[in-house]
């Protein structure tokens, strides 16, 4: 298959990881614009029925690529399965969501086939013939358009949300679905994973709250979490943390939004003190509103805000909270 | 256990940047620092030396000014440190950079090798992977907890969400480690007069340049994104600033 794109969904414990539907999208629009054949695949156990879930949107075929080494999920046993599923069909784009999981193998993957893997994209454009990937970098201060410079097949991976996973086109009548039997050698796999497990009950459900404050590397001092604290406490806010104030133990790891932490979207999000790095952001962008405050006018944190301070969140914090305790006063 | 430790200069986090003439990659004239995830893969080293005995070498690729990470590297306890020192080191890509990792240390023989778990400035998180990879080893990625053991060494993964995953591996092998492993120590006044009679090995670009070939990706153009939503910017003193953004809590997102 010289010119089709193939989309590998993620599934885990028998169900779709709902950001394949993301990725499925990035496939059909970049097969419309190239005129290419896309194709989907699914890499497990017993996935026929997962295959016959994908085989629903509009695909011209869906792979269920089946191995009982394919689960538990390691790196060793994926680079193998897919390799070979790949080597033999060579379709010239291999695309995935840029998940924890396709993080583990994808770089494997593509150097055990001596290609290279763009990761982490947000999007694509066409330039005359050539497809450009776009990407962040420098933790979201600038945008790349890069390219691949190498023979197919290409690996790409897109981070969550750059495309809508609701925009999935159906299709009319559900595509073939090919059981592709892998072959993974005993010796291959030297990873023991254990069973997956959730470190405690989550003490703190942010995704219910309506309004957030949260605090990034900017509050400086642990001490001077309260003011964060007083303002939260006025609006009826809950307070949460980016990764930095978590991992220095200022605030419970059951506080922290982003990749690692909680996915939210409450009507007001006010980041103090928060540049905005990816991993934060992908946990927060869907929020109804986004007031920033930082000091640094550059912070990526500004390319998402609705209302942006360009300021010292200790001159700002103090006269918001009086402004707010006088509106709910009434005064 | 023996344990390498790959570490990068980055630009400092609130660094202004700009870009350079052809709009291929910054002007390098910015202050830089430790890539964040490499001082916890550095750090995690030294405490799985003090508690198993071993070695810790520190490895960084960059021009003459990246050597600032190995003598702080050294200062806070690293045994000794190789420098492959070119500027043409920024230019590759993860798969060429790995190469010319893997070529620099191909008469040592280390148990493991950390790497943070993705670099701040181009964010690829590959280079530990690949790395891996090119010298036949396993791996894991996103390690927040490492346990030596009969067979090798128990980490346990952090998984989207909340979720963990303990692993067993046997050595050699590669990790990469998420930033809030352990916390950080500070060099010691002993350990950077120490640091200065540490051993530091340089390597040059045509040391390892049998070993990697041209770029499979390539940067066509880096530029300011462009933005995706009408910003408004509130200025004024901050009384000021104050009041209308309480007007816009009351009358527009309305939580007030």
């Amino acid at each position: 298959m010289p010119e089709t794109i193939l989309v590998v969904v993620e599934q885990r414990e028998g169900k779709l990881n709902r950001v394949s539907w993301e990725t499925l999208t990035a496939g059909q629009a970049i097969a419309a614009e190239m005129s290419w054949t896309l194709e989907a695949a699914v890499a497990g156990s017993a996935v026929e029925n997962l295959a016959n879930e994908v085989a629903g949107k509009k695909v011209a075929k869906v792979h269920a690529i089946q191995s009982p080494k394919l689960d538990p999920y390691t790196a060793d046993a994926f680079t193998t399965g897919l390799k070979q599923f790949i080597t033999s069909r060579q379709p010239r784009l291999v695309l995935m969501p840029h998940t924890y999981q396709v993080r583990d193998f994808v770089p494997k993957l593509a150097t055990a086939m001596g290609r290279a893997a763009i990761t982490d994209c947000v999007g694509y454009k066409k330039d005359g013939a050539k497809l450009l990937f776009i990407r962040q970098m420098f933790q979201g201060k600038l945008a790349a358009d890069v390219s691949f410079t190498s023979d197919t097949p290409w690996f790409v991976t897109f981070q969550n949300g750059a495309f809508r996973g609701d925009k999935v086109e159906t299709a009319s009548s559900p595509a073939p679905v090919e059981t592709v039997n892998v072959d993974i050698p005993d010796n291959t796999i030297r990873n023991k994973p254990q069973e997956v497990f959730k470190e405690a009950r989550q003490a703190v459900d942010l995704t219910q709250a309506e309004v957030i404050v949260a605090v990034g590397r900017g509050i400086k001092e642990q001490k001077n979490l309260e003011i964060a604290k007083q303002l939260a406490e006025a609006l009826g806010a809950e307070l949460a943390a980016s990764r930095p104030i978590c991992d220095s133990g200022w605030l419970p790891m059951d506080r922290q939004i982003g990749s690692s932490g909680q996915t939210v979207a409450p009507k007001l999000y006010l980041a103090l003190g928060i540049s905005g790095a990816i991993q934060h952001i992908v946990g927060m962008k869907g929020s109804r509103a986004i007031i920033a405050v930082n000091k640094d006018s550059e912070a990526p944190i500004f390319e998402i805000a609705d209302y942006a301070i360009v300021g010292n969140l200790f001159d700002i914090v103090p006269p918001l909270i009086e402004e707010v305790k006088k509106v709910k006063a009434g005064t | 256990m023996k344990i390498l430790v790959c570490m990068k200069q980055v630009p400092q986090k609130d660094a202004p940047l700009k870009l350079n003439e052809s709009g291929t990659w910054i002007r390098e004239d910015v202050s830089y620092e430790v890539n964040e995830p490499d001082a916890y893969a550095l750090e995690e080293a030294l405490r799985q030396k003090e508690k198993h005995s071993g070695e810790v070498v520190v490895i960084t690729a960059g021009p003459p000014r990246a050597q600032q990470v190995l003598r702080e590297a050294l200062a806070k306890g690293a045994d000794r440190a190789i420098h492959l020192e070119d500027n043409a080191f920024v230019g590759l890509d993860a798969f060429n950079l790995a190469r010319a990792l893997a070529a620099a240390i191909k008469d040592e023989k280390f148990d493991l090798i950390f790497t943070g778990l993705q670099s701040d400035d181009y964010g690829y998180a590959q280079t530990g992977v690949v790395l891996a990879e090119l010298l036949g080893w396993p791996h894991a990625t996103i390690i927040m907890q490492i346990e030596k053991n009969d067979t090798g060494i128990k980490v346990k993964r952090e998984l989207e969400a909340g979720y963990f995953q303990f692993v067993d591996i046997p050595l050699p092998a590669v990790l990469t480690i998420q930033s809030g492993i352990n916390k950080l120590r500070y060099a010691t006044l002993i350990g950077i007069k120490q640091a200065k009679n540490k051993p530091l090995r340089k390597v040059a670009l045509a040391d390892v340049q049998s070993a990697i070939g041209s770029n499979l990706q390539k940067i066509e153009r880096l530029y300011i994104p462009q933005k995706s939503k009408n910003t408004e910017f509130l200025d004024g003193p901050p009384a000021e600033i104050a009041k209308k953004l309480v007007d816009k809590l009351r009358n527009e997102v309305r939580v007030l």
